[in-house]
């Protein structure tokens, strides 16, 4: 899309915007031209959260109070496959509305949430569980080596 | 035109097997079971969240996210819509591996 074009665009709609017979905020033209850019501000603030740890998570509420039933099965997920906490963060997108808007415009994704390993989107939560059965998502974390050191003592293996 | 208590399953249905004509397609409501959340209070609608089963070769030579990232698209209205689609959770296998998975089960 040619810049010039844009900047016209946002500024007869600002023109609009004075007049308040028609809402212009409301035409869907206008809402698709919003919707598709975030601003680079926002895209650089995700950038910089997906490469905060090898693995990230953004979700509805923290790791301790998952905030939603699909939010905390990716937890447990995670959890089950012995993902070491040091090389693991989540964002929790319900305390910044620019987030949760944000990050489904830069992973060109719609739900939340979402695993990124090593900067690489991976997928929501069913594909977590079905990657989770199948043994995808164990080969995939244990070659990016971001589980927990196995314990060499016969005595520790925890059970799930 | 009789109204359809299932408008937005109507609307997946026939979005997917248009696009993707799936050998199998299965659409779960389970809006019911996430209507006392607190993110549902002020929804009215009785259709927010889907579980979607779909076979389809169209999926073949596809990693998942890409796989689902088709779905998204077609639904994309959908999903954006105020009061539309709130969560939506997809199992997307090309017919081979229906049919493997089905052969693990019967085991």
């Amino acid at each position: 899309m040619n810049p010039a074009m844009l900047s016209r665009t946002a500024f007869s709609a600002a023109g609009q915007a004075l007049r308040p017979r028609r809402n212009p905020l409301l035409s869907s033209r206008f809402a698709a031209l919003q919707k598709a850019f975030i601003s680079s501000e926002t895209r650089k603030a995700i950038d910089k959260a997906v490469g905060t740890a090898p693995v990230v998570l953004f979700m509805k509420g923290t790791p301790e109070t998952p905030q939603c039933g699909f939010s905390r099965a990716s937890i447990q997920i995670l959890g089950l496959q012995g993902v070491n906490p040091q090389k693991f963060t989540a964002f929790n997108v319900l305390e910044d509305e620019e987030l949760r808007q944000g990050i489904k415009e830069y992973s060109d994704w719609p739900t939340i949430p979402q695993l990124y390993v090593n900067n690489e989107f991976v997928g929501g939560t069913d594909i977590m569980m079905s990657m989770h059965q199948d043994g995808s998502l164990a080969k995939l974390l244990d070659e990016k080596d971001v589980l927990v050191e196995a314990e060499g003592s016969e005595t520790s293996t925890p059970s799930p | 035109m009789a109204s359809s208590q299932t408008l937005m399953e109507d609307i997946m249905r026939q979005k997917i097997t248009q696009a993707l004509s799936p050998t199998a397609l299965e659409i779960f409501n389970d809006s019911h079971l996430h209507a006392h959340h607190k993110a549902m209070k002020d929804t009215t609608s009785q259709e927010t969240h889907f579980r979607v089963f779909i076979t389809s070769a169209a999926f073949g030579s596809k990693m998942q996210p890409a796989r689902h990232r088709m779905v998204y698209t077609l639904l994309k209205d959908e999903l954006a819509a105020q009061g539309g689609i709130h969560a939506l959770q997809l199992r997307t296998r090309t017919p081979e591996e229906d049919e493997k998975a089905q052969a693990r089960e019967a085991v």
